[in-house]
């Protein structure tokens, strides 16, 4: 089935290829040695679970990155690509995963920043309005990026592209901020590009979206090039043991208690927002029951953010009577005196958030059980208590840790996901709570804690699990709501439930047919 | 092009040996300086820094001059692990002096055992008030505490010049701005001991700062609120998330530093002056900031920067007297020594790599 | 009156100077406390300078270098070797008033003769504003200058909108290709060149003599006026002229034998300065919007 990288030698020389590139920070090999070709005119995938150097391979080929060895060809010619801005000359345009943009600037202003100088403001205006109408690409020169939403952004960052009419476009996991209906949007316009002439490399770990777009697909693992295949003809499965290595093991769900007890109620949360860029969050209620894991599905910037703050306690509303937690209020209380009462959380950013990289791993157990009793008698701390409670987590939940109580910044994403995860589950709280659980983290990890939740699940605990990833969403949850733009749609049972449906609800699609009812 | 990269881990002796090598380049910066104004470098640095230390007694007044340093920059340590930045402390030590100079002038009828104490509290709750107006700002109207606690220092100063040329003035001090003298019970005495006499100008406060470092020490680094400091400086959203206040951290730390410098204040007015003068904290206070970062933020530090800093001072009195150097060449040495002590906290924390483009032409292609 | 609402142009000009030097290095991102330690460079090189060579102007380009080669050295700790800027800002202020104090040693108590009053033709006979406006040195008509210059410099070039860029994200600017380093190199060296004309001015107008930390906090107030200014040019002016109006207060109340003592007079401009943080701050929207976004925060480019 896979082939290894061959020759290319057909009539047109490839857009771009690439021999032996090598580069290295410090002891950890980013990229070993990677060749790579593509045609004009194609769309082809790289591939490769987080970290496996996909991210550094197309730095490298945009000049942000010098290779320690090896060879870039553009239209067959030998380059050395200094920077991003010869990247841009030579007709290499990239959309990165996390936008370059200048959120106090217009949008015109921001594309002017990316073009060479020479161009006046209005003349560019004039050409983006009319390269948005060539393509479809709504957007308003005069508009502010902060305004814009994350779809609406992503187009700036597209159209920054065009304007440069690249032959080749780089586009590094685009569709992780968009509903699945902007994707296919997305999508189309890539095929129209693609029929131009144009060649699109189209970086993603999400499987059933490259297998739709792609012709063909190089995998990357630990920094190689393990192969490059025709994806029409591998299965998602063939494709993703390809990327890990070995087999995988799915997890298996179990099916819902029938009758469940509730553990949280949630009932009218409502927070206005402080700033102009945070969400309102508008009369939010649901309720999670025992033994279940319910998913609140939708794209970042939704007031995801918000809830996670009412819920963990950083935020608390000015009413009473909004979270309960097994029939008592808690709304008033803060973070510490929540986990008294039974309450786990995991935010979404392992790095300053849910840990703290500097401190070593006792200190980050500590952080979340000062308030418990075992760790702190009258205000002095307990190093051994804070110690032993680091070890069990590491033991039990296969944390791989270079000495015994290392800095958090010297484990792996992964590792410290499931520190940071098993941290919480340990205590057995009644209610879990955590915000993408498996973001950035190796596929063996992920697997693991998706596991850890299960099992916290069907020991009795509710889990409120808070995920843009719609193929983790239906692998681990019983029950799926939606948030779109502060408002949470119905509580409904996965198994009810397609996924195309709820990318409709991500999209804001239900307030709307609600509005024109 | 220089690269950085972060370092994993930071070994104890990369942690111990950075400041001893910023001293070193401050030394020779500072000898290189000299040469150039016309001063000659070697016996400059002789004055400075092995002068003031040749006769025993020397020693122990190298003490008294650590003194307010340690006990300021020891509340600082605190300011500056939660990321605020009280510059201020300069403001503080003259608010502390004048509170416990109030007590020990205005206060009748207290008997002796009680003044003292009595001072001490003044001083603290001066220093602290003083501390918390930057504090409360900072908390409600998310002031600059930078800004706002250094421009109080200039009041401070105006309002204790006006209070000792003005209502404060002792009417026997020929029209000299003097407060009438401390009574013996408001004095700190000298350390008394038995069988050996004084020790140059020893004072029972010498004894208070290196007791406050120690607990300071322990509080750091074995409470939950010295975890929480620590916290809420690294990690403010992790602080959150683990429940802890930034409104109640920051004010804790300026109350605390706050009390620190009036201590400070108070002690040096009791210990060396007797009475309240226009100058009472001669720029300890900003000094006082630079011996937190040589000592690296650790309370335990600050007694040996405080003694380093010290003796940088006593040098500049020396070399004033011996080779004509201004008073001000001190703050050459110690911004000097700032500066050395940041880079060596970059040195620290990456790894730093020189790279020449030319090794990073690719060579000729190679197969796979 | 007349004479009062001069001494208040004239306070107000080295103001504006740091305070506009100020604000294109904040632009891009770049806190630099050390403004007062800068001016104090400034101001010794001006009055030594001319001092020795007798000739104000020769002061002038002395202050712009002593403040160029001071901001240098920052720019060498906070950009080169990524240190803390607020911590760095404060040594360069700690050893820019050391240093300055260090070579005005053998000039404390001498004199200069100033910087000459250059009459705008024309202008300068207008009645009442033509005495006030047009009848002032070489130095304040530059500080005007400069102001609006930045301005339009900041708003309708594209060096302009890279400065901004490069404030308001610097890892876009990178990920762009443009080199943040150097940009804000650029812009603290041009703050720093701010800053020691704006001390040349003490020694050289306002008043004619050297001493050890003779700008006396006008570094911090310049860096308040930034925040005040909300990072607009425009509104320096204001602030600059508001705070030198303050300033000579105390000059009133003596003048006019008021009853409050001479330090509380003096008390006022600090006490302003800290009232002026607190509107500004207080409307957190505003402040998000208008301040540099990445301002202070340290940026390490990984090649």
């Amino acid at each position: 089935m896979t082939r290894p990288h061959a020759a290319t030698s057909l009539k047109t020389p490839p857009v771009l290829s690439a021999v032996g590139l090598t580069k290295s920070f410090g002891d950890f090999r980013a990229n070993d040695a990677v060749s790579f070709s593509i045609q004009p005119g194609e769309i082809h995938a790289l591939l490769g679970e987080n970290g496996a150097g996909k991210s550094t391979f197309v730095k490298l080929v945009y000049g942000l990155l010098q290779p320690d060895e090896g060879q870039i060809f553009w239209q067959g010619q030998p380059v050395h690509i200094s920077g991003p801005l010869q990247a841009r000359q030579l007709g290499i345009g990239m959309v990165f995963q996390h936008f370059s943009l200048f959120e106090s600037l217009s949008v015109a202003e921001n594309i002017q920043l990316a073009l060479p100088a020479g161009e006046n403001l209005a003349a560019l205006s004039d050409r983006i309005r009319a390269m948005s109408d060539a393509y479809g690409l709504a957007i308003d020169p005069n508009a502010y990026i902060h305004n814009l939403s994350v779809g609406q952004q992503q187009r700036v960052e597209v159209m920054r592209c065009l304007l440069q009419n690249p032959s080749l476009l780089i586009m590094d996991e685009p569709t992780s901020v968009l509903t699945p209906q902007e994707t296919d949007q997305l999508f189309s316009v890539l095929r129209q590009f693609a029929e131009n002439g144009m060649a699109v490399l189209f970086i993603s770990h999400k499987l059933d979206e490259i297998r739709a777009l792609t012709s063909r697909a190089t995998v990357l693992r630990r920094g190689r090039n393990v192969g490059t295949v025709d994806t029409k003809k591998n299965s998602n499965r063939q494709l993703a043991e390809l990327m890990v290595g070995r087999k995988i093991a799915d997890v298996t769900r179990q099916s819902a208690p029938d009758q469940s007890k509730a553990v949280c109620v949630i009932k009218n949360l409502q927070k206005p927002k402080p700033t102009a860029f945070a969400v309102t969050l508008n009369y939010i209620s649901f309720t999670a029951n025992a033994g279940e894991i319910l998913a609140i599905a939708g794209i970042a910037g939704n007031g995801q953010d918000e809830i996670m703050a009412a819920l963990s306690g950083e935020w608390r509303p000015p009413s009473a009577g909004v979270i309960m937690l097994d029939g008592q209020d808690i709304s008033h209380l803060g973070p510490a005196a929540r986990r008294r009462v039974g309450l786990g959380v995991v935010p979404e950013e392992r790095n300053g958030h849910a840990a703290i990289p500097s401190m070593s791993l006792s200190y980050n157990a500590l952080l979340t059980n000062h308030s418990l009793g075992k760790t702190v008698q009258h205000g002095v701390i307990d190093g051994a208590a804070t110690k032993v409670i680091a070890a069990e987590v590491i033991d039990r939940f296969d944390v791989r840790v270079p000495s015994d109580d290392p800095m958090a910044a010297s484990l792996s994403g992964g590792n410290l996901q499931k520190f940071v995860v098993g941290r919480e589950i340990i205590k057995s709280p009644r209610l879990l709570v955590v915000a993408q659980p498996t973001w950035g983290v190796d596929v063996g990890a992920a697997v693991s804690i998706r596991k850890s939740m299960l099992e916290l699940a069907a020991r009795g605990s509710a889990v409120i699990m808070i995920s843009q990833d719609l193929e983790e969403v239906f692998a681990i949850a019983h029950k799926i709501a939606v948030l779109h733009d502060g408002c949470l749609s119905d509580v409904m049972p996965a198994s009810n439930v397609t996924a195309e449906q709820v990318g409709i609800l991500m999209g804001g699609a239900a307030v709307m047919e609600e509005a024109s009812a | 092009m220089i690269s950085m990269t972060p370092r994993k881990d930071i070994s104890l002796q990369r942690t111990l040996v950075t400041p001893v090598v910023s001293i070193m380049m401050t030394l020779c910066v500072g000898a290189i300086i000299f040469a150039v104004l016309g001063y000659d470098p070697l016996a400059s640095l002789y004055q400075f820094f092995i002068a003031p230390l040749s006769r025993p007694d020397q020693v122990a007044d190298l003490f008294v001059k650590a003194c307010p340093l340690i006990i300021t920059a020891t509340g600082l340590v605190f300011c500056y692990r939660a990321n605020v930045w009280n510059i201020g402390a300069e403001g503080q030590i003259v608010m502390g002096a004048v509170c416990a100079g109030g007590v020990a002038l205005f206060v009748p009828g207290l008997p002796d055992m009680l003044l003292m104490p009595a001072m001490i509290l003044a001083a603290m709750v001066g220093g602290m008030a003083w501390a918390l107006i930057p504090g409360v700002l900072k908390v409600r109207f998310n002031t600059n505490e930078i800004l706002v606690s250094l421009m109080l220092t200039y009041v401070a100063a105006l309002f204790i010049d006006w209070l000792v040329r003005g209502p404060w003035r002792d009417p026997q001090s020929f029209g000299f701005p003097l407060t009438k003298s401390y009574d013996e019970a408001a004095l700190i005495q000298r350390v008394d001991v038995p069988g050996i006499g004084t020790l140059g100008q020893l004072h029972w406060g010498v004894v208070a700062a290196l007791v406050l470092a120690f607990v300071a020490s322990f509080v750091i680094s074995r409470t939950l609120f010295g975890f929480q400091v620590k916290v809420m400086g690294d990690a403010p959203r992790a602080g959150a998330f683990s429940g802890f206040s930034a409104a109640r951290t920051t004010i804790g730390v300026l109350c605390i530093s706050g009390a620190c410098a009036g201590v400070a204040g108070m002690v040096e007015v009791s210990a060396n002056m007797g009475q309240l003068q226009p100058e009472v904290s001669f720029g300890y206070g900003f000094t006082a900031i630079i011996v937190a970062f040589l000592a690296r933020l650790n309370p335990l530090g600050v007694i040996a920067a405080g003694l380093v800093i010290a003796l940088a001072e006593l040098g500049g009195d020396s070399a004033q007297m011996a080779l004509g150097m201004p008073k001000v060449v001190t703050g050459v040495f110690k911004g000097i020594l700032l500066f050395m002590l940041l880079a060596g906290e970059t040195f620290n924390r990456f790894q730093l790599r020189i790279s020449w483009p030319a090794f990073n032409r690719a060579p000729a292609a190679r197969g796979r | 009156m007349d004479a009062l609402v001069l001494t208040v142009i004239l306070t107000s000009v080295p103001l504006i100077l740091a305070a506009t030097g100020e604000l294109i290095a904040e632009k891009t991102g770049v806190l630099n406390l050390g403004v007062e330690g800068m001016m104090l460079m400034g101001a010794v090189a001006a009055f030594a300078v001319t001092s020795l060579s007798g000739n104000p102007y020769f002061g002038i380009v002395a202050a712009a270098c002593a403040g160029g080669i001071t901001a240098g050295v920052f720019a060498i700790f906070a950009l080169g070797l990524a240190t803390n800027q607020v911590a760095t800002g404060l040594a360069l202020t700690i050893f820019g008033a050391g240093l300055s104090g260090l070579i005005g040693a053998p000039y404390v108590g001498g004199t200069i003769d100033g910087l000459a009053v250059v009459a705008i033709p024309f202008l300068s006979d207008l009645p009442v504003l033509g005495g006030l406006f047009f009848k002032l040195d070489l130095l304040a008509y530059f500080s005007i200058l400069m102001l609006g210059l930045v301005g339009f410099f900041l708003n309708n070039t594209r060096a302009g909108l890279i400065l901004r860029a490069v404030g308001n994200n610097h890892d876009s600017a990178h990920a762009l290709g443009y080199s943040v380093l150097r940009v804000r190199c650029g812009a603290v060296i041009f703050g720093g060149v701010m800053a020691g004309l704006a001390g040349a001015y003490l020694p050289l107008v306002l008043t004619p003599h050297w001493s050890e930390g003779m700008t006396a906090g006008r570094g911090w107030i310049a860096l308040a006026l930034v925040v005040f200014a909300s990072w607009m040019p425009s509104r320096i002016l204001i602030g600059a002229l508001l705070f030198g109006g303050i300033t000579i207060m105390q000059l009133v109340g003596q003048a006019r034998g008021w009853e409050m003592p001479s330090q509380f007079l003096s008390m006022l401009p600090y006490l302003a300065t800290i009232a002026v943080l607190v509107l500004i701050s207080r409307n957190r929207n505003f402040a998000l919007m208008r301040a540099p976004a990445h301002l202070g925060r340290i940026f390490i480019g990984t090649k």
